[in-house]
């Protein structure tokens, strides 16, 4: 659904690259590779030859156990070295997209939404569900930022409302419908029987029921933008959002897009950078 | 004498800036009730239970007070007046009869509010009995088991499940933890209630309930009678239900409880009016209950940059400090709590962890600080975590931190694995026994960088502890000074729940509290339990 833009994603793999591959430990083609794992019984010879029986059905062989530790009376730890069989089609893995709209620096970004908006881009954020966790709402909208670069409350031009945690789908939409908000921003940290998944679900099902006659995203209803560092799972259609962002994401990935995905029509003069 | 050589005139400033910025909020607090502390009241004069729903039974006779009489003069003069004048059994009786609307609350006068009065100092002293026993208990179980020395070595157990958590607990008290702690739910801060009995379903944790308290200190009992080694066991006193969890840890035992005095507020937007009160009650119970409190400056750094927001880490210590000790909490109830959060990154970031964190010793020297792992510049890379999470037990050791929560390589991924549990316990142990006594010889060079960086920071902390005197406590909250996050008093969750309290508030456990010397009680152990 991302329209490709002029964004220029170099899709063929050089041409030296091997186009099957297997893992390299120090001489090509070796296979090694390295995993731990503790299994339930207690540490000892038995255990070991436990452990090697998992290796060579995971594909290890040969395999060997460098390290086992007991952890208490039931638990064994270990550390299992081993060749893999496995061959890797390299040549048939399809480079993913990468960023399809350029990143803008703070200036840039306020230039767009005054030039094109012509008042404030409205952004209301939250955590949602049980998930108490702020942190990454917090990185992205609070001026402080993360990773050296402000958040969105930083732009002049962006007016931030950041809800918290906790906060019930139904104040989330009442809150966006109250403030006209151009942007919602919801962010998943807690994972545990998949709570991200479904609170998001739920999120986005409540917005689409809520603006019955939405054509898309800023035209009839937010934006919707979920964030969290468990979503590499799924997609945004599954979700029903019009963006993911992963961990790591940074509040200029999040500002860029927004200009991006509200703001279309709208070309900086000079890119600040292009993937 | 000092390693750092602090002008003792300004860590007195400080202290003294401390005390003018947290008097208004404390003035605030001995005004004001809220429906927690009613609750906890009543939780501590023996009601307990819930509804076929799960809504406690305490909750119901608040509500039903309130709707009828008002909270200004707290629930225990309607409550006992109406349990001496209509013919329920005891409270529990009386509060499923409220709940059907079939109680008619009053406020009593005259000689019908002295007698409800009496009855209710009557419950309310042997709640408090109950919690100096367990106090006693403490005391005795410490003599027999021995006290392990420090740095304590902190462990935290988060199955969501009570019944995963014990073996769990267990295993890591015998691979050496001196501290359990159970996560809470990530949900319950929010709850205004306290769920009863056993639980088996959390989010990121287990609930916090009066039964899984007690499941868990008698498995640790167990544990600590086996090793030789008295096993702490730690929750949260903290959300909307500060006051109740503070009494129910107080009548089951436990031994430390994290409780902040404005963390609910910047993290979990809670109302900063119904904290302090909350807050200001739950340090009460802590102190007479022989309690250590854990308090969660750590918090700040994960949100706002461990540089450049030291000093709040120390302003919030301060005031955590003197909120703490007006309660009545002993310098050795103090679990005052600070990070490793500084970016791996920074060009000698080690040094000023070390600044920091011998700062923190040296201005508190008899508090239990609690030091915490990295957790914000935890990548994935699990090696690499490794080694900076055996940077930060090097750095506990150095500046002779009382606490040490036991970082783990995993931190961000996932809850931690029974392996990442042991792979960080071996990690401290080798840092800890190769160290051994390094705290000694480690001298910052006087003048030097360390030394340096840390007066900067207490010069700092004064600086913005003059501005919060200035302009108030509650507006510095309200401006974002902490966390980033800007928090005014009149928003916020739990405002609803606040009540200024009337000429003639009465509340016999406060009444106790504030009448006695919290740590004189010398209740024999062999009281046992009163169950």
């Amino acid at each position: 659904m991302r329209p490709q833009d002029s964004a220029t994603t170099d899709r063929t793999a050089p041409q030296d690259l091997p186009s099957i591959i297997r893992p390299y430990g120090d001489t090509t083609g070796d296979a090694m590779v390295q995993l731990s794992f503790s299994l339930p019984v207690p540490a000892g010879k038995r255990a070991e030859l436990a452990a090697l029986q998992l290796a060579g059905k995971m594909g290890l062989d040969p395999a060997s156990v460098v390290h086992s530790k007991a952890m208490g009376p039931n638990f064994t730890f270990f550390i299992v070295y081993g060749k893999v069989n496995h061959l890797i089609d390299y040549a048939g893995i399809e480079v993913p997209e990468g960023r399809e709209y350029p990143l803008l620096s703070a200036k840039e970004i306020d230039l767009a939404i005054r030039t094109v908006l012509n008042r404030r881009m409205v952004v209301v954020g939250a955590c949602i569900g049980t998930d108490a966790h702020t942190v990454g709402i917090d990185a992205i909208l609070n001026v402080k930022g993360f990773a050296g670069e402000k958040g969105l409350e930083y732009h002049r031009e962006i007016q931030v409302i950041n809800m918290g945690a906790q906060v019930t789908v139904e104040e989330l939409v009442e809150r966006a419908k109250a403030e006209n908000a151009d942007a919602v921003l919801v962010s998943q940290v807690v994972t545990q029987k998949n709570a991200h998944i479904h609170n998001t679900k739920q999120m986005a099902a409540a917005f689409h029921a809520a603006y019955p006659t939405a054509v898309g995203p800023g035209m009839g209803r937010p934006l919707l933008i979920a964030g969290g560092p468990r979503f590499d799972t799924v997609t945004e259609q599954e979700l029903g959002v019009d963006r993911i962002f992963g961990k790591g994401t940074t509040p200029r990935e999040v500002a860029g897009y927004l200009v991006h995905a509200l703001l279309p029509d709208w070309t900086p003069e000079n890119p600040a950078e292009t993937p | 004498m000092t390693k750092l050589d602090l002008d003792p005139q300004v860590v007195r400033k400080a202290r003294l800036l401390a005390e003018r910025a947290a008097q208004p909020v404390i003035e605030m607090a001995r005004t004001h009730t809220t429906v927690s502390v009613e609750r906890a009241q009543l939780r501590l004069a023996g009601l307990t239970g819930a509804d076929s729903d799960g809504l406690p039974w305490v909750n119901h006779l608040v509500d039903a007070v309130r709707d009828q009489v008002g909270l200004e003069h707290g629930v225990a003069l309607p409550v006992f007046d109406a349990l001496l004048r209509e013919p329920y059994a005891d409270l529990g009786d009386l509060a499923r009869a409220a709940a059907l609307g079939a109680v008619t609350f009053r406020l009593p006068a005259g000689g019908d509010a002295e007698a409800a009065a009496e009855y209710a100092r009557c419950a309310a002293r042997q709640g408090i009995g109950r919690v100096d026993a367990r106090r006693a208990e403490r005391d005795a179980m410490l003599r027999l088991t021995g006290d392990p020395r420090q740095p304590w070595i902190y462990l935290i157990v988060a199955t969501g499940d009570i019944y995963e958590d014990i073996p769990q607990a267990q295993a890591a008290a015998r691979e050496g933890a001196d501290v359990v702690a159970v996560i809470r739910s990530t949900g319950q801060s929010l709850l205004d209630y306290v769920p009863e009995g056993a639980t088996r379903e959390g989010y990121a944790g287990t609930y916090a309930t009066q039964e899984n308290f007690r499941l868990m200190r008698a498995a640790l009992d167990d544990v600590s009678r086996e090793l030789g080694r008295y096993v702490r066991l730690t929750n949260y006193a903290s959300g909307l239900c500060m006051p109740e969890i503070a009494a129910l840890a107080g009548l089951e035992r436990l031994d430390m409880m994290l409780n902040d005095c404005m963390y609910g507020i910047i993290f979990r937007d809670i109302n900063p009016r119904r904290t302090f009160i909350d807050q200001r009650f739950s340090r009460q119970i802590h102190a007479r209950a022989g309690i250590v409190i854990n308090t969660g400056e750590d918090n700040y750094l994960t949100t706002a940059d461990a540089v450049d927001a030291a000093h709040t880490v120390v302003v919030s210590q301060l005031l955590n400090e003197r909120f703490g000790k007006e309660a009545g909490l002993a310098d050795g109830q103090l679990g005052l709590g600070h990070a490793f959060e500084i970016n791996p990154a920074i060009p000698e970031s080690f040094r000023l962890e070390l600044a920091h964190a011998q700062l923190v010793r040296e201005l508190f020297p008899d508090a239990p600080l609690k030091y915490m792992p990295p957790t914000k510049h935890m990548t994935g890379n699990i090696f690499a975590g490794y080694l900076l999470d055996a940077f930060f037990n090097l750095a506990g050791v150095m500046t002779g931190q009382s606490i040490i929560l036991i970082g783990m390589m995993t931190e961000g991924i996932h809850t931690p694995w029974l392996s990442d549990r042991d792979l960080a316990l071996e990690n401290v142990r080798y840092v800890r026994d190769a160290c051994g006594s390094l705290a000694e010889d480690f001298v910052p060079r006087p003048d030097g960088f360390i030394v340096r960086r840390a007066r900067q920071v207490l010069s700092e902390s004064v600086d913005l502890l003059e501005r919060i005197c200035d302009d108030t406590l509650l507006k510095a909250i309200a401006d974002g000074t902490f966390g980033v996050t800007r928090r005014p008093a009149d928003r916020g969750k739990g405002l609803d729940g606040v009540v200024e309290r009337a000429d003639g508030y009465f509340n016999p456990v406060i009444e106790i509290l504030e009448s006695e010397d919290p740590h004189a009680t010398a209740v024999p152990a062999s009281a046992g339990r009163a169950e």
